[in-house]
């Protein structure tokens, strides 16, 4: 078409620079990437009122009203919400999305730790530590993370014994198949301001440690801030407890007819799940460290120990916060992996956000509608982990002139 | 002017066939193509839908699809089998995977009415029950608050089970598995004290799957009205139509006492109307379905009628050693009732 057009109106001006126009590839990329653009519009379009009509012909019910609508079944954990069968399928949901988070995150946390000390124990001068590390990474890393969990689940109901005859682990808490039971508070009033005081009190931490920089940057000597940290975070609680009448009522597991019931507990569905998250992201997490350790070039450290530092100087100051920057990218995809691996908790019972969402599909047979909340809720998790991790990342980047 | 008529009209058909992609499907035609028919069973439970070592499928749920496949094919084994969970059974009828779905799946209003599918009778009234440890010394399902109980998802059975522990305003502590098989291994290892599902379920999976069937007890009470029952796709409604009426069949030939041993005979001999119109010696009413006229006489003598399905599959003689209780025919006290067939 467009030779065509040139050969045609080869003498005049006109119909040259429109051939011109055609041929600039900045136009022609937009034109193409206009194409391609509407082409998955309308793709989109025709699969949405297809499934659209096809649900309609079939007499199968859709839209999102359901969520309204009283779920009638019980979830086994409801630790951050509050939940009863009489609530709505959106209530469920948002007990769902608690669980899974609740698990991630306390696995990212636990993962980070666990795989940093492996990494670090990996590059031991010490024969043992070295090679204990390698072989729980290599473990770890090829073995398939749905195993690990039967394993973990498998373990906890073959070791343990049954809640009747549960181990006391400590005074009050107990060990057994129905998970870890514990002594919890009685919930009082002062509680949420107790909470509320331990944020006041990472800022008064936070504020100390600014001061603490600036006398060192005048006097040159470094103000402790163990003892104060402790001190904060501990004390403000305890002041506004004694100022709540300190509450002491607690309450117990005790034997009922079946089982121990009272006092909190950890199921466990849920210390399998968080069990194997761990540990399998950490083997992970341990060869990330391991590169970043090794990616910051030998000279540094001997320029930081000619310097005169300390040993753990050498290692706060100089290597970890280059080793950072090439450690955060990948751990960030770490950490993606294992929230999006906790949707292999319904293999085990623990009711994360796919096992109430399955169970909602198929009280209500709404697959469509649960399937896409299902998928907006991961993909907002993972793009806010993302969105952190690459705010931490530019935070700690090297700054350069 | 017909013509053009008849042009609109064809051109309107035509119009909608092609905005709705699946339609009217006939079901019939597609099945009598394929020679083969295409049923949704369970992935195993026993004397309901379970494959052997051979891969040879047995139960009631699996009888309904032979007796369904003698009718339509004239062959109770040209059946495809195909396992469904939980989850999956209703997608995989909507869709069109399967035919028919013959899963123990519980007749309910939000089933029926929302999920693009119609019942197309009862072949099994079960009921929920709850399976307890002997040693506890559990008697009552009223006594249960407290206890953790062992449920599978997705089914009527998790309602049930809420239903019932709020009507009596007990406490319960669920640990729901996706899995049939994750939830036994969870109740047998000791993860819960209670173990709920159908009675029949029960029954089976105390005589089958227990280490030891007196280490058991089925607790007395029936918590629910479990009508198990096969469905169809809606849209079709010849399709329907068969599936219901060959489920009446199996009922009505028991109710006349052609089993598949004398229903040679009977078609040769008997003088009874009823029975001669049922096995086609009479009548049109294949026509009517779209069948061929021996088609209730190839269930019988293939499958067998409904007494003869339930003894072999679940009956007292069986591992799960069931009564036939509510199970029974109308003239015994039962529920068991077919629409005339004539």
């Amino acid at each position: 078409m467009a030779e065509q057009a040139a050969r045609r109106g080869g003498a005049g001006p006109g119909p040259r620079e429109s051939t011109a126009f055609l041929r600039d590839p900045r136009i022609r990329a937009i034109i193409y990437q206009v194409l391609v653009l509407g082409g998955v519009i309308l793709l989109a379009v025709y699969l949405v009122s297809n499934t659209m009509t096809n649900l309609e012909q079939r007499s199968i019910r859709t839209g999102f009203g359901f969520l309204q609508s009283e779920a009638g079944f019980y979830i086994g954990e409801t630790t951050l919400v509050n939940y009863a069968a009489s609530d709505s399928y959106g209530r469920a949901f948002l007990v769902g999305i608690s669980n899974t988070l609740r698990v991630a995150l306390i696995g990212i946390v636990l993962a980070t730790i666990l795989g940093t000390i492996a990494g670090v124990a990996r590059l031991s001068s010490n024969w043992l530590i070295a090679k204990l590390a390698s072989i729980y990474v290599e473990v770890m890393r090829n073995v398939p993370l749905l195993l690990q969990l039967f394993f973990w689940y498998g373990l906890i109901s073959a070791a343990l014994p049954a809640s009747r005859d549960a181990v006391a682990i400590l005074p009050g808490t107990y060990l057994s198949r129905s998970g870890l039971q514990y002594p919890a508070p009685i919930a009082h009033w002062i509680h949420p301001w107790m909470l509320l005081s331990i944020l006041v009190a990472l800022g008064a931490c936070y504020a100390y440690y600014r001061w603490a920089k600036q006398k060192q940057a005048q006097t040159g000597v470094e103000p402790r801030l163990f003892l104060p940290f402790v001190g904060f975070l501990l004390g403000f609680p305890v002041i506004v407890w004694l100022i709540g009448g300190a509450p002491m009522a607690v309450d117990m597991p005790e034997l009922g007819a079946f089982r121990l019931v009272g006092g909190a507990a950890m199921s466990p569905e849920f210390l399998a799940l968080l069990l194997g998250l761990t540990f399998y992201t950490a083997g992970f997490i341990a060869e990330i460290v391991r590169a970043g350790i090794l990616a910051v070039p030998w000279g540094q450290t001997e320029a930081a120990s000619s310097l005169g530092l300390k040993r753990s100087f050498v290692l706060r100051l100089v290597l970890l916060p280059q080793a950072l920057r090439i450690i955060i990218p990948p751990t960030t995809s770490q950490f993606l992996n294992l929230t999006k691996n906790s949707s292999l908790a319904v293999a085990i019972g623990y009711p994360d956000l796919v096992s109430v969402g399955n169970t909602t599909l198929n009280q209500t047979g709404q697959a469509i509608e649960c399937i896409s909340i299902m998928m907006a809720c991961y993909l907002f998790f993972s793009l806010s982990i993302s969105f952190f991790m690459n705010w931490y990342n530019k935070n700690i980047a090297l700054v350069e002139r | 002017m017909t013509q053009t008529k008849w042009l609109a009209a064809a051109a309107a058909v035509a119009l909608i066939g092609f905005s709705g992609s699946y339609a009217q499907a006939q079901t019939l035609n597609q099945v009598q193509d394929r020679d083969a028919l295409r049923c949704g069973v369970n992935v195993g439970l026993a004397g309901f839908s379970i494959a052997d070592d051979q891969g040879n499928w047995t139960g009631l749920d699996v009888d309904y699809c032979r007796a369904l496949a003698a009718a339509v094919l004239g062959d109770a084994d040209k059946v495809e089998y195909v396992p469904l969970s939980a989850q999956a059974r209703f997608t995989a009828l909507q869709s069109g995977e399967v035919d028919v779905l013959s899963r123990n799946t519980t007749w309910t209003t939000t089933r029926d009415a929302g999920l693009g599918i119609h019942f197309v009778g009862v072949t099994f009234y079960d009921g929920q029950g709850f399976m307890v440890p002997a040693d506890l010394g559990v008697e009552s399902a009223h006594d249960l608050s407290g206890a953790e109980v062992c449920v599978q998802t997705g089914t009527t059975t998790e309602l049930n089970l809420a239903d019932f522990f709020r009507a009596n305003d007990m406490d319960l502590q669920p640990v729901v598995f996706e899995g049939f098989e994750e939830s036994l291994n969870a109740f047998f290892g000791g993860r819960c004290q209670v173990y709920t599902t159908d009675m029949s379920g029960l029954a089976a999976i105390r005589s089958v799957d227990a280490e030891n069937p007196e280490d058991y007890v089925i607790l007395p009470e029936t918590i629910s009205k479990e009508p198990l029952g096969p469905s169809v796709r809606r849209g079709d409604d010849q399709w329907f139509a068969i599936a219901k009426w060959v489920n009446y069949a199996l009922i009505e030939t028991e109710e006349l006492g052609i089993t598949s041993e004398n229903v040679d005979e009977l078609r040769e001999n008997s003088d009874n109307p009823g029975v001669q119109r049922v096995l086609g010696v009479t009548g049109d009413l294949a026509d009517l379905l779209g069948l061929e006229n021996d088609w209730a006489y190839d269930i019988v003598s293939q499958v067998g009628n409904y007494g003869e399905i339930f003894e072999r599959n679940v009956g007292v003689d069986t591992p799960l050693g069931l009564e036939r209780g509510v199970n029974a025919l109308w003239t015994d006290g039962g529920l068991m009732y077919s629409m005339p067939i004539r």
